[in-house]
Formats: C-alpha cells, structure tokens, sequence
C-alpha cells in the first residue's frame, strides 16, 4: 500500500514536472523573434515540423543520428575515450537495470514467459548492469573530483546526479546481499514455494535449510555446521525438487553474494532488526525521489540530450521556421548536462584564468541563459558580467561542433548576446577585433539593431569624459592621474612612452589620421598628442579620444618612431587600461537596480 | 617536413574552403601538416581587452606545439603576429615566462621556449625556397596582373616579426611573380586593409579600403591578393557591402596567395573553392595556361 501510493504520489510529481519543463520550451524565449508568437502558435508549428519532418527523406537522418549519437554516442567518443566508457557503463547499466528490472512486470515478464528475477540469466545481469553503472559512477567522480580538468566546474546539480545513482544502486546491491543471508527471507520462501510444511517435513526442511545454509550463505541460528553428509544429500535433493527450477544459486549475483559473505558476522543481527526491510525501502524511496525529481534535475537530460541531437540535425537556420529555432534554443538549455567539454574546448577559455569572467566559459553561459530563458530578475551587475562573457565569444562554432548533447550553442550564444546588447547596458568589449564577426554577420541585422550597441558604448564614453568637447576650457590639475601614469611607465606594452618628444612622426605616418581632412576635429587627439597627453596623465582627454578607438594596430606610429616609442604598443596598453577603467566604473556605479 | 598548422578561428566560420586550400596545397608542397586538436584562439580578439589574456592564449598554442616537438604554421597573419610575440615574449621576458607558465601548469602545460612560428609564405619561400617550389608549378598565368597585399600584421613591428623589410618587401611579390603572374607596384599597398575596424567603426574601415581599391584598379591590378583571412575577409565580404552601400561601379576581387599557388600547382578549382568568394573570381581560370 505504502510502496504503491508512494509509486504513483512520484509519478504524478514526474508527469506535472515533465509537462511543466515541456511547456517552459514554449513559453520562454531567448530570441526576439518568439517574443511575437504565442504559445499555441509555437506548440503548433513544433507539431507540425516534427510531422513534416518524420514523413519525409530526413527521417532516416533522424535514425542515424538515433543510433549513432544516441545509442552509440559517438560524439563523446570523438573527445575523450574515458568519458566515452564513463558515460557508455551508465548509460547502457542503467537503461538496462530499468528495462529488465525496475519495469520487469511491464518488459521482462511478457518477453520471457519463465521469467524470474531469482534465475539466471537475470539475475547475473542484474549485477552485471549494477557493475557497470557503479564502474561509470567511479569514474565519473575520478574525473569530477581527482583529475583536475581544466575549467570544469561541479555544481550541486552534478553531485546530486552523481549521489542519486548511487545510492539506488547500492542500496539494490545491499538489500540483495542482505536477503541472501537472512533466514526470514529464506523461511518466506520456503512457505511460498516449496509446498513443504514443518509439521510434515521437518527433517527435510532442515535438511533444506542445512544445504542453503552451506551452499548458499544463508545466516541461520537454527541449524550450524558441520553438516553431516547424509544432511546435505537430503538437502540437495530437496533443494533439486522444490527451488533449483526458479532460483539459481545466489552466487551468480557475485556483487551481492560478496556482500553476504562480507556481513555473515553480523548477519543475524541485520536480519534481526529488520535491516531487510529498511534497505528495501531506501532502494524504493531512492528511485521514487529519482523519478519525482528527475524533470527538475540534469538527469532530464536522458529525454533532452537526444532530442537536441535530432532536432539539430535535421534543423537549419536558413530553412527552418524561426519559431520553431526559438522553441529549440529553450529546450536546448535543458539538454545541457553541464559535462564541462564546451568549456574545455573553447578555444579563449585559458583566458579565463586571467580575465576571471566564468560566464567566458560556454558551459557556464549556460546557466545564465538559463536564468535569463525563465525572466528570473538579474541585478544590473550579474547582467553586465553576463554580457561581458558573452561578448567574450570568437564564433569559431567549436563548442557546437563537440556538443555531445549536440546543442548548437554558437547561434544560441549569438542570439542571446544580440538580445542583451539591444537591451540598453553598454558592453565595452565592443571596441576589441571580437566585434569583426558581429559586423561581418551584421548582413541579416536591422542597420539601427547593427549600431545601437556601438553607439550606447560611444556615448557612455563621451558622457564620462567631456573634455575633449570643450578645447578651449582649461585643463584643471584634478584631471591628472598619478596612479594611471605610474601604471603606464611599469606597463610591459606602455612603458616607452615617456621617451616622446613630440615631433609628430607617428601622426603623419598614421592612416587613420590621413583618412581625415581635419583630423584633430574628427579624432579628438593625434597619436602623438595622444602619447603626450597619457604621460601627463590626462585620462579624461585619453580615454575620451576618438583616435584611441579608431587605432587599426597597423604598426605604421611604430616603425616611424625615431625616438624608439612603441606607439602601438602604447596604444593597446592605453585601450587596456580604458575598458578596465570602464568596466570597473560601471561595476561601482552600478544601482543594484533591476531590469 | 612536419609541421602544426593552426587554422585561424575566423577561418572556421566564414572561410572554411580555406582549409581545404590549406591542406591540398601543402600536401602538394611535401610539407605535413599536423592538426593539433587542442590548438585554441591565438588571442588577437583579446588584445584590445587584456595584454595577458591575449598573450596567455598564444603561449598555450605554443606549449602545445612544444609537446608534440613541433613548429607551427599559419597562414593567418594576425595569428602569426600574435604566436610569435608571446613566443619573443617568453623567450626573452623571465617574468612573464614564469607568471604565464604557472597559469599554464594548471592544465599540466608549460613553454619552453624552443617552437619556431612559420606564416605560409615563409615556408614557402624560405623553407621549401623559391627554386623548389618553382618545380612544382605545371600551369602559369599568363598577362595576369595581381596587387600583393601584404598585410599589417605580417610585416610590423619589425623586432618581433622579421619576415621581410617592412618599408620594402619584396617576398610576396616574387611568390606571386613564380606563378606566372605580375605583381604590379601600387602606392598604398603596405596599407591597412581597415578589417581591424570593422565591427567597430565601420565607415573608417570602408574609406581604407576604399582607397586601396581605387588604387590597385587605377594601378592597372586584375586581382588583389592577400596573405592573411581576416585582409580577404575585408576584401571580399566586405568588400561587396561597400560595393552596394556605396554605390561603387568598380571592384576588385580578392584571391588567398594559396589559391594562386595551387592553381598553378595544378590543383583543382573546386578543392582550392575558387567559387566560393562571395565576389566572382573565377575569371582567374581565364589567365591560367
């Protein structure tokens, strides 16, 4: 009664979480484009793509992928062999164990008509599935918790799959060792199957129990050994005749049965105190919170992971409907198993490590998209870093391309940061070669949408520093910065620069400067009034100055340079100093306020 | 002759037929070449943004070579700059060889100092030598005039680079002349192609380009040719946006120095994706004899 209200009071939970996850797919959205359509038009459309799709030519794409990136996961193949069995000794343990165990009334018992789960081959393969799985949790917790991997991170979410499955699995292991040795167990099945009763066949019973007891690794207080032999014969026959036909001997269960050799000591007293029973019911509970839990947990991967796999091999940003792109990139974010391969193969993730943005890396974009995907409220600052990482991005589609769960994270990441950037926050990173990409796709992209970011950044930069406006103010002593200059003269890039004397080299050799007719007016500042403004310390006319931002880096300044300034070098040093300047401004000015 | 090549990211997106160019016109030079599956970006993107960051990603690059006891080529310019700063950097530099090893140690790598970063043309004019790789050749171009650009990054600052004069060089231009075709001179050819900022500043990026363009055509040029994929990114993608935004009647397509090379290497037009400029360039085939 216990075990079934509890069984379907879980089902429910799973059944309401399922529908609930499935749904935020249509609600949510990470793209401007759903934003317009509803949730039944996005239900619709999924419908009606998924039945076009399956009627037609792709199906047997779907298939392939089905066996290949599914069945067989090729994909985490490719990257790493440990990973490879790791993932293959759960996967194929646990799907098995499922099957043939946990659902063996519905699977297991149709299929095979003289199936018990006390005869062979089944009960072997139960323990064989169960040494798997724990083989793959082994080496799940090796890689999380003893090689260090670069960059992998585990959260809470990757402790508790972890912890889930293995405690389902070795409590089924311990409640199997545990009704091996005890006698209660036994006794239930003698009176169950045997026919024999003790009023009529006492001596054959304890014959019986004689022979469990030595073959077997029963725990009786009744009969100990030394058997004599005549015993054991009786035993054997009886055994032959009312057992043997449904339950092969327990050593087959060899995880189990070195269980019950382990506790024999104490066996009697577990079965005593009912210890049976207690692991029965944690083994129970453990796979009914499992199942409750699983479409809130990373374990929903097992319906996600392959459903990403086939959508995004049979969908195309060119021909599929938009809509349905969208739908995909929510469900996406729930087929992320957080395996950390993304991030360890991003080819600026080492830049992490000086930079310190965890949002550079794709596995932990992620979550936040995912927190942005469900409109939870993100403070300004949490939004900034957010977009800072996201900017951080080459587009080089390698975190796409190893994606075991194969989420197309480069469109998903792009879009994102699309979305973000027209939401109002100026992202400095804009100024670095990051943004050639956004301009080279800028093809597909509202001119106004193209610029806006670009424009916010260069007029939060002008708000700030108004100086370069009023040339004919004077300049006041508060705006020289001591500490920016001795941060310059110690700089490896900048450190050169108080050897100018101004002689205008570099500004005529500039290109940028020949671009102009009125170059001062255009720029604010020429390179070398840039140079000398820097080494008095001037950050409201540097920092300010157009000709900063419009620096090609084409080394021209520098191979003029009679005096042996390193004028580019200066110049990225200048451009480093300013967008840190600009972000940790923005990081103090920051209102704690919502968007 | 094993090498590491190290494709471009930029490559990957937007010039994926240059990989192939890469791989069937190196294997037609003798040269192996290694793919290194962990190589990551060189960091050029960082540079605005963090001077460490930036040369942390090359030093990876490095170290990773190191492992594997080889050299490196590119054929990206910006790549090739980067990887050989950070390579001049912890060669002569004890601080930063120390900070950046330590960061590199998490990941059980460090740099030694011992891996030599190659562009394309340098191995194949300096490696492989123009005389050999003439023997190579089994077409020529005939009457086809090209406009070398060189490329920023692939010449300056001199210290670091030194591949070839960078007031005067002449390398790229006898590469070009062993296939046949002239390299004409032009006046602004040592300039900026303007890609580092587009994305950033587009109309400056245009109005540099702009002038090259108008410079190599009235110079007589029939095709521009680069070294590097971000200066044929720039003279091809956005190229044809200026084109239309600016409403130019005339423009100059744009071939990678390797597409030429392997066309006269007798390479098929298909492998070295002479269609896939988004300006037509297969009126090249026309001079090929």
């Amino acid at each position: 009664m216990f075990f079934t209200t509890s069984f379907y009071f879980a089902l429910a939970i799973f059944s309401l979480g399922l529908l609930y996850k499935v749904s935020t797919w249509f609600r949510y959205s990470l793209d401007t484009v759903a934003v317009e359509t509803s949730t039944t038009q996005r239900i619709f459309c999924a419908i009606k793509g998924i039945i076009l799709t399956i009627f037609s030519a792709k199906f047997f794409i779907l298939l392939k992928v089905f066996v290949f990136d599914v069945l067989l996961q090729i994909r985490i193949l490719r990257e790493s062999v440990f990973r490879w069995i790791m993932h293959m000794l759960i996967f194929w343990g646990f799907m098995l164990l499922l099957f043939m165990h946990a659902l063996d009334k519905f699977i297991t018992t149709p299929l095979f008509e003289d199936y018990y789960s006390t005869l062979n081959p089944f009960l072997f393969l139960r323990n064989m599935f169960a040494a798997m799985v724990i083989t793959g949790i082994i080496l799940a917790v090796y890689r999380r918790f003893f090689i260090k991997t670069p960059r992998l991170f585990t959260n809470a979410m990757d402790k508790y799959a972890i912890i889930i499955l293995a405690v389902i699995v070795v409590s089924g292991i311990l409640l199997e060792g545990l009704k091996i040795t005890s006698h209660t167990e036994f006794k239930i099945m003698v009176e169950d199957y045997s026919g024999l009763s003790m009023e009529d066949d006492g001596d054959e019973l304890k014959a019986l129990e004689s022979y469990w007891v030595k073959e077997f690794g029963v725990v009786s207080t009744e009969v100990k050994g030394p058997f004599n032999v005549e015993a054991l014969k009786l035993g054997k026959e009886s055994h032959e005749m009312n057992c043997a036909e449904c339950h092969t001997k327990p050593q087959w269960a060899f995880i189990s049965y070195g269980v019950a050799k382990t506790i024999k000591p104490i066996a009697t007293g577990l079965d005593r105190y009912n210890f049976p029973t207690f692991f029965w019911y944690i083994h129970f509970m453990a796979c009914f919170a499992g199942l409750a839990y699983l479409p809130f947990s990373k374990m929903f991967h097992i319906f996600v992971s392959p459903l990403s796999l086939l959508a995004n091999a049979v969908m195309d940003k060119e021909k599929s409907d938009p809509t349905n792109i969208a739908t995909r990139q929510v469900m996406e974010l729930d087929a992320c198993t957080h395996c950390g391969v993304c991030s360890l193969r991003c080819v600026i993730g080492i830049s992490f490590e000086e930079i310190g943005n965890l949002y550079i890396l794709p596995s932990e974009k992620i979550a936040a998209l995912k927190a942005l995907a469900a409109g939870r409220n993100l403070s300004e600052q949490e939004l900034r870093i957010i977009q800072n990482g996201l900017y951080l991005c080459t587009g080089c589609i390698r975190c796409t391309e190893v994606c075991p769960a194969g989420i197309n994270l480069q469109d998903l990441l792009f879009n994102v940061r699309e979305a973000l950037l027209q939401k109002g926050y100026p992202e400095f990173y804009i100024f670095s070669q990051f943004s050639f990409l956004r301009g080279i796709k800028n093809g597909g992209m509202v001119q106004d949408d193209y610029q806006k970011p670009l424009k916010l950044v260069k007029e939060s930069i002008a708000d700030e520093f108004k100086l370069l406006d009023m040339p004919d103010s004077a300049i006041k002593l508060t705006h020289l910065y001591k500490e920016f200059r001795k941060r310059l003269a110690v700089s490896m890039q900048g450190k050169t620069s108080s050897s100018c004397f101004a002689c205008k080299t570099c500004s005529l050799a500039c290109p940028v400067v020949c671009n102009f007719e009125k170059p001062v007016e255009s720029l604010g500042l020429t390179p070398h009034q840039l140079i000398h403004a820097a080494n008095l310390g001037l950050i409201n006319l540097v920092f300010g100055s157009k000709m900063l931002w419009s620096c090609l880096g084409c080394y021209e300044c520098q191979e003029h340079c009679p005096q042996g300034v390193r004028v580019t070098d200066v110049f990225f040093e200048l451009k480093n100093l300013a967008i840190k300047h600009f972000n940790e401004k923005a990081s103090a000015s920051q209102t704690g306020k919502r968007l | 002759m094993k090498i590491a090549l190290f494709r471009c990211c930029n490559t990957n997106i937007c010039l994926k037929h240059n990989e192939s160019v890469m791989d069937s016109v190196l294997r037609g030079l003798d040269v192996e070449a290694v793919d290194v599956k962990e190589f990551g970006c060189c960091g050029y993107p960082l540079k605005n943004i963090n001077f460490k960051a930036y040369i942390l990603c090359s030093a990876r690059n490095l170290s990773l070579a190191e492992e594997k006891g080889l050299n490196i080529i590119t054929f990206c310019s910006c790549c090739y700059s980067s990887l050989k700063r950070a390579n001049h950097l912890m060669k002569e530099d004890v601080s930063i060889q120390k900070e950046i090893n330590t960061t590199l140690e998490k990941e059980g790598l460090r740099y030694d100092g011992t891996v030599e970063v190659k562009h394309f043309l340098d191995i194949v004019y300096k490696d492989i030598g123009i005389k050999h790789t003439r023997e190579k050749m089994v077409k020529t171009f005939k009457g086809l005039k090209i406009a070398t650009h060189y490329g920023c990054q692939l010449l300056k600052p001199r210290q670091i680079i030194k591949f070839d004069n960078p007031a005067a060089p002449s390398i790229f231009d006898e590469l070009v002349d062993i296939t046949g075709a002239k390299s004409i001179p032009w006046l602004t050819k040592l300039q900026c192609c303007g890609a580092p900022t587009w994305g950033i500043n587009d109309d400056l990026s245009m109005d540099l380009m702009e002038r090259k363009i108008r410079d190599a055509r009235q110079s007589g040029a029939d095709f521009l040719c680069t070294a590097c994929p971000f200066c044929q990114l720039q003279f091809d993608r956005v190229q044809k946006v200026l084109v239309s935004k600016r409403n130019l009647k005339h423009y100059i397509p744009s071939i990678l120095y390797p597409q030429l090379l392997g066309l006269s290497m007798g390479i098929d037009a298909e492998v070295l994706g002479i269609d896939k400029n988004e300006l037509d360039l297969t009126g090249i085939m026309d001079f090929l004899q």
